[in-house]
């Protein structure tokens, strides 16, 4: 059985004082619902989860409790990802016509609080200093650049085309546009990274509703198609967050497995792609993962980068709703965000930041710790 | 290696945990070489993340090896951190190091670097193990940690 997404719903992203993760939550299912145009007692089985905002099963006691099967989904970066999946999996399987998938979150200000010992690290990890997650961002696009022969301040020209994006997007969090400039010049935080170089934590949530294909049109006159998801964890020698050492051995990372298997179950390649939201938690970030999903070689970023390759209405539009750069960082509600924003461009829905010539394909890829990543390929 | 007799002088000084590196006298770095697959870690664990194995033998580490990658702490982290104050950046990099034991692999091994001016630290770089005051405990003691800095450095 296929599966459509027939409603998508979302809180905007940013910091909302005094609302509740969970409330929030609530607020993007009501809109998803609303999109669908269903009510809750119609949604058969639920799955959804927020890292640091409370369980999501919960909200059965503001949206009604209608007996519903509600899982939880507690799965770090991969939240949204693996509550998808699942959901994806509920209609597949043809148990059910019509699920949630459901990401939401709310995080303090400031860099993620690792705690070394619920890592399995000794506490002088993180009372040496060497527990950021910042660091490891900086560390592995240091090594990157170096492989590959890659200047630093295409750095810069990823934050600037995040911003830019983020500020035609309403419901993005950083909406004022930075200059290259500007975001070289601001305090360095991770060599090579400057301040706007790297995503805040924030709050938001997303929701999904999906349905059988051949009932799609029922609820929407644009069904998007979810080809597949896919979901993966490292392997040995793949360079992750958290690592007091590390194997001279490498392997690619998560991403490059998940992003494998979705095209493969897909039946379509990185080069069918119209239009892809990939996981910048940091600019690096956004330029290696370019290569690992297998949108372009290694090396060709700074090629693209300055063709102006992955803007809007370039050939291969990137994070067209500004990524997490301007969107922050609700880790359980990231990931289906930019699956929020791909439906939005294949139903031709996404107004001033609509990727133009009617893309039919989409692409969404997370990745975060302890190293995980979750693919999805969208059609129309 | 004079800053590491340097340190191991000082009176009293404890490392900033047991089982990092051999202490007070010739500190070398303390690792678990896997006795199947020769897989090398930092610290030392009781079983391996490549073949499962839990077979494992203590190794120390060689105390010179090459920078594979490096960035400079920027900002103060925040607790559990416990740095001196005021806050000063300071490099944080991954160093290649070989397991000073037959059939045991060399390992990358993340720390704090002694060097914190980004032209001085060089991707395949020679760099030196030494063991540097941290911080003063309450009680008075100095704790002591690991670091590395640019071989044949001032
Ligand atoms: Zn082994």
């Amino acid at each position: 059985m296929d599966v459509a997404i027939v409603g998508i719903g979302m809180h905007p992203f940013g910091r909302h004082p005094g609302v509740s993760g969970l409330e929030q939550g609530a607020y993007a299912v009501r809109q998803a619902l609303a999109d669908a145009g269903i009510g809750w007692s119609e949604v058969e089985c639920a799955f959804g989860g927020s890292a640091s905002a409370g369980n999501a099963d919960s909200l059965v006691s503001n949206l009604g409790l209608t007996g519903v099967p509600f899982v939880n989904v507690y799965n770090g970066c991969a939240t949204g990802g693996s509550a998808l999946a699942m959901a994806d999996r509920a209609i597949r399987s043809g148990d059910y016509d019509l699920t949630l998938a459901l990401g939401f979150d709310k995080h303090a200000r400031g860099a993620f609080n690792a705690n070394p010992e619920s890592a399995g690290i000794g506490r002088w990890y993180g009372e040496t200093g060497l527990m950021l997650t910042t660091q490891f961002f900086g560390m592995k696009i240091q090594r990157y650049l170096h492989d590959h022969g890659l200047p630093a301040d295409i750095l810069a020209k990823v934050a600037a085309k995040a911003f830019r994006n983020g500020s035609l997007n309403e419901n993005a969090w950083r909406r004022k546009p930075l200059s290259e400039e500007e975001i070289l010049a601001a305090p360095m935080l991770s060599n090579p990274l400057t301040q706007y170089m790297f995503c805040n934590p924030g709050e938001g949530a997303v929701a999904l509703i999906l349905a059988s294909a051949d009932k799609a049109t029922r609820y929407t006159s644009h069904p998007v198609y979810l080809k597949s998801v896919s979901f993966k964890t490292r392997r040995f020698g793949s360079f992750e967050v958290f690592s007091p050492w590390l194997s001279p051995e490498r392997a690619p990372g998560p991403t490059v497995e998940a992003a494998a298997a979705a095209f493969e179950a897909a039946g379509i390649g990185p080069e069918d792609i119209d239009v892809a939201q990939i996981q910048d938690t940091e600019s690096g970030a956004e330029i290696m993962h370019m290569a690992e999903t297998g949108l372009c070689k290694d090396g060709d970023q700074e090629a693209l980068l300055r063709s102006g390759a992955t803007e809007i209405g370039g050939k291969m539009p990137i994070n067209t709703d500004g990524g997490c750069l301007a969107n922050g960082e609700p880790i359980g509600a990231s990931g289906l965000r930019q699956v929020y924003e791909n439906v939005l461009q294949l139903r031709g829905a996404a107004g001033a930041r609509q990727v133009p010539g009617q893309p039919k394909t989409a692409f969404t890829h997370v990745y975060g710790a302890p190293g995980i990543s979750a693919c999805t390929v969208m059609s129309v | 290696m004079s800053d590491v007799a340097q340190a191991s002088k000082v009176a009293g000084a404890r490392p900033v945990a047991d089982g990092l590196f051999t202490w007070p006298d010739n500190p070398k770095l303390l690792a678990s070489s896997c006795n199947s697959c020769g897989t090398t870690t930092f610290p030392t664990q009781s079983s391996c993340p490549r073949c499962t194995g839990s077979d494992m033998r203590e190794v120390t580490l060689a105390t010179r090896g090459r920078l594979w990658t490096w960035t400079i702490q920027g900002f103060e982290p925040k607790p559990p951190y416990a740095g001196p104050a005021p806050f000063e950046p300071y490099g944080v990099g991954y160093v290649e190091l070989a397991a000073d034991a037959d059939g045991a692999s060399p390992v990358l091994v993340e720390s704090r670097l002694s060097e914190s001016t980004p032209e001085r630290l060089v991707i395949g770089a020679e760099m030196d193990l030494e063991i540097v005051p941290f911080r003063t405990d309450d009680d008075g003691t100095e704790i002591v940690t690991f670091s590395f800095r640019p071989a044949g450095g001032a």
